[in-house]
């Protein structure tokens, strides 16, 4: 068994190298835009893994934010104080700082997210690929019904009746739950339809049928054989899902049906802000729009980038 | 060639939409955040679904600008018997269809307005008989006494019984029965507009009626009025400055200075009549929502008392409500009652509150959650964080669940009332001081529907019995004392943590002129276009 | 092809349905319909017994069934708050949606087809370049932002566009239309900006990509061989090559637009379907979200199934191997 799970390990990590060899990274040192975005999504990463540790103020600790401080434009405006980079919001909140929280409340509702619909989508594609006959017709007749509406009423629905099972005052605690599933569930169709057409053609290649032949159970052959093949597509939507999702949050927390002001995200931040935009307080909506703007434009630049020096024709 | 056929056309379509614009014609285009609902006066007691009906229909009595009662549909009433009350119906006035306004059609009205799928059967309430004493002449009698019989009839609207018979209209709108009434997109009042078209959620066209009874006292000089419902505060806000529209309510307390400072805009305010409170659960032995177990920390006035004191009003005032609200230390309007003045609120103090929930047992605190509406109230969802915020400072972890009305109510309302510590806001419709101490303060008995929004089950016998000598006591003197004294046991008592009275702010282009009403009902008669 | 026909309409009944379900359990959620009926002091036994006439105590199977039973026959109830007949309501509202989806629609390809065309035939160019990134911009700003934003610019600071509404209407029987006025025209300009920006990115995007893939084919190379102009070869046979995928995800698209136009009508005021149905939502307005829910759904359907059919006469592959391909792509 050990021996096993060595192998399989090292039929991912060909799957890696292989995306990583020289022609990708060539690419990539040759186009400065995909540089900077590459750069800018680093620092977001950063920000969200050390967003405590950088945040000048903790947006989180109610006992520290007063009234007193409420709709401070940014600091070198007229009025700005210098605590307060970019300005507080109409409690007091320190901009910059719920920012920082906002955007590891994103990128970690649109990563698990986007984990959670890779895993069902891959899995599902696989099987589907795989194995054929009744199951893969059910799981595509599925996936078609879901293909068939836009992702965000799927969310919304999903949201809906998500919030409706869940206890309602546990809502607040569960709100990363709801909004995670609600996404994850409404994205999964993408990868198994790529994964399945990739294990279509690759179960009838010879060394599959090989493997087959010689009594290598079937998991075994999707996990070492199939899998590594179809990983450089997967990665490229799941690079372009992360930015979707991010978005998807933001409009679901705009609606109203994300997370709560108390919590905020990227996305609540601009509803509760977008009441002030018309009244001057701009900063409040613009920064974290922005923010919103940068970080999605960034993963999808390199989503785009991606996909282009994946795809052999094209080079 | 095609160019000028072109723009001869677009003018001639530009003309279409704005073929008024003759000298003499004033159309006045103006702005709410919701449509009313019907245009049935008895589907739905809601203000501004009855505001609008106001300009169409009228009542027996309404409500002048400064809210005092006077004669409309009837000339005169008295009470004949203390039970009894005698109505003179003015003569000679018509319904917009040329029909006759006489004693049948207040008979109707009076039935209709009482049966299934009306909304507004408390109209009527304690009235056991309607008799017709001649064309002009009705009478009412009532079970008891009830002195404030006619305080809430400026909403209760006279319909044509003829009309509304002709069309299949005797019901109020039933939704259960799945067909639409007659009476929903039309209307047939007395009143100084009559609808011209109206598409729900879109665009209602009025335009004056030109056999108004009251001609003497119209005040407008309008031609067409046109109303857009706007939802998003933004657009709304939009369409005023750039001129699209020429009034808006309600301006976003943040959009005050900005329609201020632009010279073709003005904000009108006032104090509405509507308070807003907290109101926190002293009725269950263990609070559903918190993280003491086995007792119920709102029990302890004490605890009630650090609440209190921890939270600013002032600050939220200032910072959330822009200045437009008044702090309140009344569960009522101080327009309303006559010695507010002898009422201050507990001034805010941090320490003391602390102190306080140590005495209580509570040195670290404890953890709650507050209920509060995101879409209902102005700036709700932010007062409540602020309030969050004030708590914090005195150790108490307080969790927002803020929610759509639509949710919020059914979850707080009875009969669920599942909650520890809420928001709301109260508007007493007969405009005293009695509907609020019953409604919100009294002890809840599903049977009277006593405390019917006593959500929190707040309960003081004293008060119940004050409560109810009001009801009936005659003497203004008396009555007040007794509302005196019930609001003083409130007080003491720490019973609700009441913030303040939001304010009106109406918007509206410089060359508008309007009456603003302090219980939000926008009457266009009053409207005048320079 | 009887045969197909028949298994893709079972299909669609099949989703029709489970729509109606899934969206008819999560109103059980949403709140309370009762309390958004009734003003504020009707009493809690007259709430009781309309919830009761209303039928919101009997079982859900119950409710579910019963509505199924009526939808069959077209009867979609009235609207718990406007009290008149949701059907009619929804067809005083569609020309609204479908004229801004429409012009959505025919904006997006007008500037995206070109500019695809552009990017791809001049792959590494500067401007090239330039149009990926930007309109990657255009994706990464959300819907109500772009909208907000034009609002804010067009009609607050340069009064230049009316921020909410349709502007003048002409009625032409049924249809109210704001496409023969230049007050319509004018209302029409940012709601249709603000909901195609996402289309055209994504037709401009697929064009390029359709376009570098068919200019890669020996098809093209023939061509090229044969002496044809690189005029002649681009836009007679590359893009007429790349246009059938391009006008059956627009096609698509369309649903996707009418469906997405809920965040842009409740920006603009737009007085579409999907502003009724948000509307709806925050006062649980159950009959009106169940009728907007099940319409959308009948839009994808019916959309597909003519997608589907086109592509089953188009391509006769399909004919063979109905089961295993996917059926579009």
């Amino acid at each position: 068994m050990a021996d096993t799970n060595m192998t399989s390990g090292s039929g991912f990590m060909d799957g890696m190298r292989r995306f990583f060899d020289g022609d990708i990274w060539y690419s990539f040192t040759r186009s400065p835009v995909t540089m900077v975005a590459a750069a800018i999504t680093f620092l977001y990463f950063f920000m969200a893994a050390f967003g405590p540790l950088v945040a000048p103020h903790d947006p989180f600790d109610l006992a520290s934010i007063t009234l007193l401080d409420a709709s401070l434009p940014p600091a070198w405006m007229e009025y700005g104080d210098p605590r307060f980079l970019l300005g507080t919001d109409i409690q007091g909140r320190d901009v910059l700082s719920a920012i920082i929280y906002g955007s590891r409340v994103s990128l970690l509702i649109g990563f698990a997210s986007v984990i959670l619909s890779l895993i069902l989508g891959v899995g599902l594609g696989l099987i589907s690929g795989f194995v054929g006959g009744a199951i893969d017709a059910f799981i595509m007749r599925v996936a078609e019904i879901q293909l068939s509406f836009p992702s965000i009423l799927i969310a919304l629905l999903i949201n809906g009746v998500l919030r409706g099972v869940i206890e309602l005052q546990n809502q607040a605690d569960l709100a990363y739950a709801v909004l995670i599933l609600s996404i994850g569930l409404s994205n999964w169709v993408q990868y198994a339809r790529t994964v399945r057409g990739s294990t279509m053609v690759e179960r009838n290649k010879e060394y599959v049928q090989a493997a087959h032949v010689i009594g290598i159970r079937p998991v075994l052959i999707m996990w070492r054989h199939i899998l590594p093949n179809v990983l450089g597509p997967v990665l490229v939507i799941a690079t372009i899902q992360l930015a979707l999702a991010i978005i998807a949050e933001a409009t679901l927390s705009f609606l109203g049906v994300g997370l709560p002001p108390t919590e905020p995200s990227l996305g609540t931040l601009i509803r509760v802000g977008n009441d002030y935009l018309f009244s001057g307080e701009w900063w409040i909506t613009i920064f974290p729009g922005a923010a919103l703007a940068i970080l999605v434009l960034a993963v999808n630049l390199l989503g785009d980038w991606l996909r282009d020096a994946l795809n052999p024709k094209l080079r | 060639m095609r160019k000028t056929l072109l723009a001869a056309a677009a003018a001639a379509a530009v003309l279409g939409a704005f073929g008024a614009s003759s000298a003499d014609a004033k159309t006045f285009k103006w702005a709410f955040q919701g449509d009313a609902q019907s245009l049935d006066p008895y589907s739905l007691s809601e203000t501004f679904t009855l505001s609008l009906q106001g300009n169409i229909y009228e009542g027996l009595i309404r409500m002048d600008p400064d809210l005092q009662i006077e004669p409309s549909l009837a000339e005169s009433w008295e009470i004949v018997e203390p039970t009894r009350w005698r109505f003179k119906l003015r003569q000679g006035v018509k319904f917009h269809n040329g029909n006759d306004f006489n004693a049948d059609d207040v008979l109707f009205s009076a039935e209709r307005v009482r049966k299934d799928g009306s909304d507004l059967k408390g109209r009527l309430a304690g009235v056991v008989d309607v008799l017709k004493v001649d064309d002009y002449t009705v009478d009412f009698v009532t079970e008891v006494p009830v002195p404030t019989l006619v305080n809430e009839w400026g909403t209760w609207y006279i319909m044509d019984k003829e009309w509304s018979e002709a069309n299949g209209a005797e019901d109020p709108t039933d939704v259960t029965a799945g067909k639409e009434n007659f009476s929903t997109r039309n209307a047939n009042g007395t009143g100084p507009f009559m609808i011209q078209s109206r598409e729900t959620d879109v665009k209602t066209v009025l335009v004056p009626y030109e056999g108004w009874w009251d001609a003497a006292n119209k005040e407008h000089n309008l031609t067409e009025v046109i109303f857009t419902p706007i939802g998003s505060d933004s657009t709304r806000v939009a369409a005023l400055l750039s001129g699209e529209i020429d009034m808006m309510y309600p301006v976003p307390v943040q959009d005050m200075n900005r329609l201020e400072n632009d010279p073709n805009t003005e904000v009108l305010g006032g104090p509405e009549l509507r308070t807003i409170f907290l109101g926190m659960d002293q009725e269950r032995d263990e609070l559903l929502h918190s993280s003491v177990k086995g007792k119920n920390p709102f029990k302890d006035v004490r605890v009630r008392e650090a609440f209190y004191r921890a939270i600013d009003v002032e600050l939220i005032q200032k910072k959330v409500m822009r200045g437009l609200s008044t702090p309140s230390a009344l569960m009522i309007s101080p327009l309303l009652f006559k010695y507010s003045d002898e009422f201050k609120r507990l001034e805010p103090d941090a320490k003391l509150a602390k102190e306080l929930l140590a005495e209580a047992g509570y040195p670290d605190g404890f953890e709650i959650t507050l209920d509060c509406p995101n879409n209902r109230y102005v700036n709700d969802e932010a007062i409540c964080q602020a309030v969050v915020a004030m708590l914090a400072r005195i150790g108490v972890k307080v969790n927002l669940l803020a929610q759509p009305k639509a949710q919020y109510f059914a979850k707080i309302l009875a009969p669920k009332r599942d909650t520890s510590f809420y928001l709301l806001g109260w508007t007493p419709s007969s405009f005293d001081s009695w509907n609020v101490m019953f409604n919100i303060i009294g002890t809840p008995d599903l049977e009277s529907g006593r405390g019917k929004f006593n959500n929190g089950g707040y309960s003081n016998a004293r008060f119940d019995e004050l409560t109810d000598l009001v009801l009936s006591e005659t003497d203004q003197d008396k009555r007040n004392e007794y509302i005196r004294e019930a609001y003083q046991i409130l007080h003491d008592e720490r019973g609700y943590i009441p913030l303040h009275q939001q304010a009106l702010a109406w918007g509206k282009r410089s060359n508008i002129s309007l009456v603003q009403r302090a219980d939000n009902q926008f009457m266009l008669n009053y409207v005048k276009v320079d | 092809m009887v045969a197909f026909i028949l298994r893709r309409l079972i299909q669609s009944l099949f989703v029709m349905f489970f729509v109606a379900l899934v969206s008819f359990s999560m109103f059980r959620f949403v709140g309370d319909p009762v309390n958004q009926m009734v003003g504020i002091e009707t009493s809690i036994a007259e709430r009781e017994a309309l919830r009761e006439r209303l039928g919101l105590n009997d079982p859900f199977m119950v409710q579910f069934g019963r509505y199924i039973g009526k939808a069959a026959t077209g009867e979609f109830g009235i609207s718990y708050q406007h009290k008149r007949p949701v059907a009619e309501m929804l067809v005083e509202r569609m020309p609204a949606t479908l004229e801004l989806a429409l012009v959505s629609a025919v904006f997006s390809l007008l500037l995206g087809v070109p500019m695809g065309v552009y990017a791809g035939l001049n792959r590494d160019g500067f401007i090239s370049k330039v149009l990926l990134s930007v309109s990657l911009v255009g994706i990464s700003l959300p819907t109500f932002l772009i909208g907000i934003l034009l609002i804010f610019f067009f009609s607050v600071q340069l009064n230049l566009l009316p921020s909410f509404g349709r502007g003048g209407l002409i009625d032409i029987g049924l249809w109210k239309t704001g496409l023969l006025t230049i007050d319509g025209w004018k209302s029409l300009i940012m709601p249709s900006i603000t909901l195609g920006l996402f289309q055209l990115t994504l037709i401009m995007r697929l064009v390029r990509s359709e376009m570098l893939e068919v200019l890669r084919t020996d098809y093209i190379k023939f061509a090229r061989a044969r002496g044809l102009t690189n005029r002649a070869v681009h836009f007679g046979h590359a893009l007429k090559n790349t246009l059938v995928p391009v006008i059956t995800i627009t096609g698509l698209q369309l649903g996707s637009i009418i469906a997405f136009a809920i965040i842009t009508e409740t920006v603009f005021q737009w007085p579409g379907m999907g502003q009724m149905f948000l509307q709806a939502v925050t006062t649980v307005d159950i009959p009106i979200m169940a009728a907007y829910l099940m319409l959308i759904a009948f839009f994808f359907v019916v959309i597909n199934l003519i997608v589907d059919l086109l592509y089953y006469v188009v391509d006769p592959r399909l004919r063979v191997d109905t089961g295993k391909a996917s059926g579009h792509g």
